[in-house]
């Protein structure tokens, strides 16, 4: 075979034969095994084409012949989690939302799942940190329309709110001017004492007295004597410092005017009982729970 | 001479040569000196740490893991005797990877490639192995008549071979079974393992293990030096003209001849070369190269051509060390007649123990004052600010505290910078409504809520630093982390 080969004087290793610019290309073989190697690794290769999906067709792509699937894969990781969590979502089911609160273990599971499910479904509306916005309330304070104890929060979520629910929580604010039941002279009036009740400056010249007699023959009936609210039926206080669609005159004359019906949906029948259940005690965490 | 061929004139080849070189199997003869001593006590040594060091047991109080070396996967925690490491301090393993990698480069400007003749894995468990084939089919000679023998398997040669390599095999194993031992508690793993009720992941791996060994040590050996790795490449990039390599002294040496005619030439005043071509140096090596041939990637520098070369001289009466460790420089000193150097304090050693004592001084440092209580803050982002009904200001934070210690503590928050404020944690008993104590498990992390509400009043400035104090009631260290406290 090697009839020719030269052997380069210096190194004197043979070459092959290529020269460029004068320079000759010395011949240093590599390994036998390393070549083995590298076939194998080919024909691994190929083996890969046969038995996982590896090409694409027109419309898909071939299934290989272990019928692998990562979203298969994911589906069994799933169900294993699923397994794994099951003994302590077993506990957070039966056990009371006060104990959950009060159990490190199980307050960590609930906010970290209240967390996701809440980022997934409440976001849209309370925001991501539930800081709310303007008529969708915020989740952190401690301003609560509908009563913020772990066991109210938890009817709010079930049930919901003017959602059509059959147990849902059922309060109006009604459109007094817009059905005619105050004129708007009247509104500008009440809208002023509400003003003067949350300790807020008034219009010049409004008459107080006035604004008294309307609300006191209108309001009280919801909102309390003393303005205070009722989360029985959803009533906000109107002495506090926080204001759902807000405390300028010109909204407040608005509210009065049209009335207000925001609505919160039910999740009885969309999440399951834990996962409400893990919903009310974050949210309730969150800081402004009572 | 700048000769250029065009392209035109290029001839076409008809021989490439072979696609690949069929490999030379290496037969060391076994051999006995400094060297071949110095390379048995560092395996005993090597090889005793890494098969026994997960016996070694630590006493670290009850319920926490008594292995002194322990890498607990399941528990996020290594354990090295009275260290104690968690993940999230993975950052030691960098300088010791640091320090790994310039105390080869100082081994190497100071004895060339000290750590692959000595202490590479792959030399160890080859020499291992090479010794067992010793012990078993006989010495270099034997070795070879019985390979190259063309007569037919007789059952003498077949119970040989059967036995080297079951006993390879048995090493092999070994080497696997020793490594699973560092992931779990080695005596119940061990237990575990010959009753057939550890873990398949344990299995696995020391199957796997089995197979690296038994293929790298009894089979690849030298190639593993030449072909795979890649420490020779940079090795030989990082070298200087004084770092000592094992070397031939060619000024002694040639030209070579044999003893007879070397002591006429002596007998006549002229100069004789030592070196009588006896190739034992040759015969010795186990990467099967010839050390005269001068330095070379090939070589592992294990010093074995030394001790045979040495075994040579003093049975001709000549001196010893005609292949020592040496460099150029002092082969071309001594040329000139003048005497040799060795310069181990240079530039190049001082940086590199520079740097390796700067990393491990402050990786200790940073050890000493390890504190085994710590706490996280973290402000919450989305809000970062509430305004409560009665219009004062509330932020939330997440608040982690670290136990390292092996025991529970009670922790108290206190809190520092806004004024008039009061702390809550969720979930906490409200016993100290504004002091919160909070029990911490040993060896844990525990994560909290924290609320820090203030008058608005009381605190006009739109972001005021706050400072968390979390204090161990039991033993009154103090941890300390701060954030900000904003209004909206």
């Amino acid at each position: 075979m090697a009839d020719h080969t030269e052997v380069d004087s210096v190194s004197g290793t043979a070459t092959t034969g290529h020269a460029w610019d004068g320079i000759k290309e010395l011949n240093t073989p590599l390994p036998r095994w390393w070549v083995i190697t590298f076939y194998i690794t080919i024909i691994w290769a190929i083996g890969y084409w046969i038995v996982y999906p590896a090409w694409p067709t027109i419309s898909s792509n071939t299934k290989g012949l272990f019928g692998y699937s990562s979203r298969a894969d994911v589906a069994v990781e799933l169900a294993n989690l699923e397994k794994i969590r099951g003994a302590k979502m077993a506990a957070l089911a039966t056990a009371s939302l006060a104990d959950i609160e009060k159990d490190p273990q199980m307050l960590a599971l609930a906010r970290a799942k209240g967390k996701t499910v809440f980022g997934d479904n409440c976001a849209a509306c309370h925001g991501t940190g539930a800081a709310g916005a303007k008529g969708f309330p915020n989740l952190n304070d401690d301003d609560w329309l509908w009563g913020g104890s772990l066991e109210q929060i938890q009817q709010t979520l079930l049930y919901g709110v003017r959602s059509g629910h059959p147990k849902t929580r059922e309060g109006q604010m009604l459109a007094f001017g817009k059905d005619g039941v105050l004129k708007p002279a009247e509104i500008v009036t009440v809208a002023n004492y509400v003003r003067e009740l949350a300790g807020l400056p008034t219009r010049q010249g409004y008459d107080a007295k006035a604004g008294a007699k309307i609300f006191a023959e209108n309001c009280v009936a919801c909102h309390g004597d003393n303005a205070k609210g009722n989360p029985e039926v959803g009533a906000p206080n109107l002495t506090d410092k926080i204001w759902l669609y807000g405390s300028d005159e010109a909204t407040l004359i608005e509210t009065i005017t049209n009335g207000r019906a925001g609505v919160m949906p039910a999740w009885e029948g969309r999440l399951d009982p834990t996962t409400i259940k893990a919903m009310a005690v974050y949210v309730h965490s969150l800081g402004g729970g009572k | 001479m700048n000769q250029t061929v065009k392209p035109e004139d290029l001839q076409p080849v008809d021989d490439y040569g072979p696609l690949y070189a069929a490999h030379k199997k290496v037969y060391p003869q076994s051999v006995s000196g400094t060297f071949r001593r110095i390379k048995w006590g560092l395996m005993g040594f090597c090889l005793g740490v890494y098969y026994f060091l997960p016996f070694v047991r630590w006493n670290r109080g009850l319920g926490a893991p008594d292995q002194a070396v322990l890498i607990d996967f399941p528990n996020h925690r290594f354990y090295f005797f009275f260290i104690e490491l968690w993940p999230q301090e993975v950052y030691y393993f960098t300088g010791l990877l640091i320090i790994a990698a310039i105390g080869l480069f100082l081994m190497n400007a100071i004895g060339g490639r000290i750590w692959c003749g000595y202490l590479c894995p792959q030399t160890v468990w080859t020499d291992l192995f090479y010794a067992v084939e010793r012990l078993i089919e006989g010495d270099r000679r034997e070795r070879m008549k019985k390979d190259a023998s063309s007569d037919p398997m007789k059952l003498e040669r077949i119970s040989e071979l059967v036995l080297k390599h079951s006993i390879w095999l048995m090493i092999a194993w070994w080497t696997g079974g020793a490594w699973v031992l560092y992931f779990s508690d080695a005596p119940t793993l061990v237990k575990d393992l010959v009753t057939f009720q550890g873990p398949m992941l344990a299995y696995i791996w020391i199957a796997i293990l089995t197979a690296t060994t038994y293929t790298l040590a009894g089979f690849m050996r030298e190639q593993v030096c030449v072909y795979m790795c890649p420490w020779p490449r940079i090795q030989a990039a990082l070298t200087d003209e004084w770092a000592l390599n094992v070397t031939y002294r060619y000024d002694r040496g040639e030209s070579r001849m044999s003893v007879k005619k070397a002591a006429e030439l002596r007998a006549l005043g002229q100069p004789a070369g030592d070196c009588i071509d006896c190739k034992q140096c040759v015969a010795v090596c186990p990467t099967g190269i010839d050390i005269r041939d001068g330095a070379q990637m090939d070589c592992i520098q294990c010093g074995l051509c030394i001790d045979a070369c040495d075994t040579v001289m003093t049975k001709i009466g000549r001196p010893t060390r005609l292949i020592g460790y040496d460099n150029d420089i002092n082969i071309h000193r001594r040329q000139e007649g003048k005497p040799p150097v060795y310069k181990l304090v240079r530039a190049r050693t001082v940086a590199y123990a520079a740097i390796i004592a700067v990393v491990g001084g402050a990786m200790v440092y940073k050890l000493a004052t390890r504190s085994l209580l710590e706490v996280n803050v973290l402000h919450d982002r989305n809000p970062v600010a509430i305004k409560l009904s009665d219009g004062s200001i509330r932020n939330a934070y997440t608040v982690r505290v670290l136990n390292k210690h092996g025991f529970d503590r009670v922790i108290a928050i206190d809190i520092e910078g806004p004024a008039n404020a009061t702390v809550h944690v969720v979930g906490a008993d409200s016993v100290t409504p504004d002091r919160p104590m909070i029990v911490v498990g040993r060896d844990q992390t525990e994560e909290l809520r924290l609320l820090v509400t203030a008058p608005e009043e009381n605190n006009p400035e739109k972001s005021i630093p706050v400072k968390f104090h979390v204090t161990d009631i039991g033993l009154g260290v103090v941890a300390a982390a701060t954030d900000n406290f904003v209004s909206p």
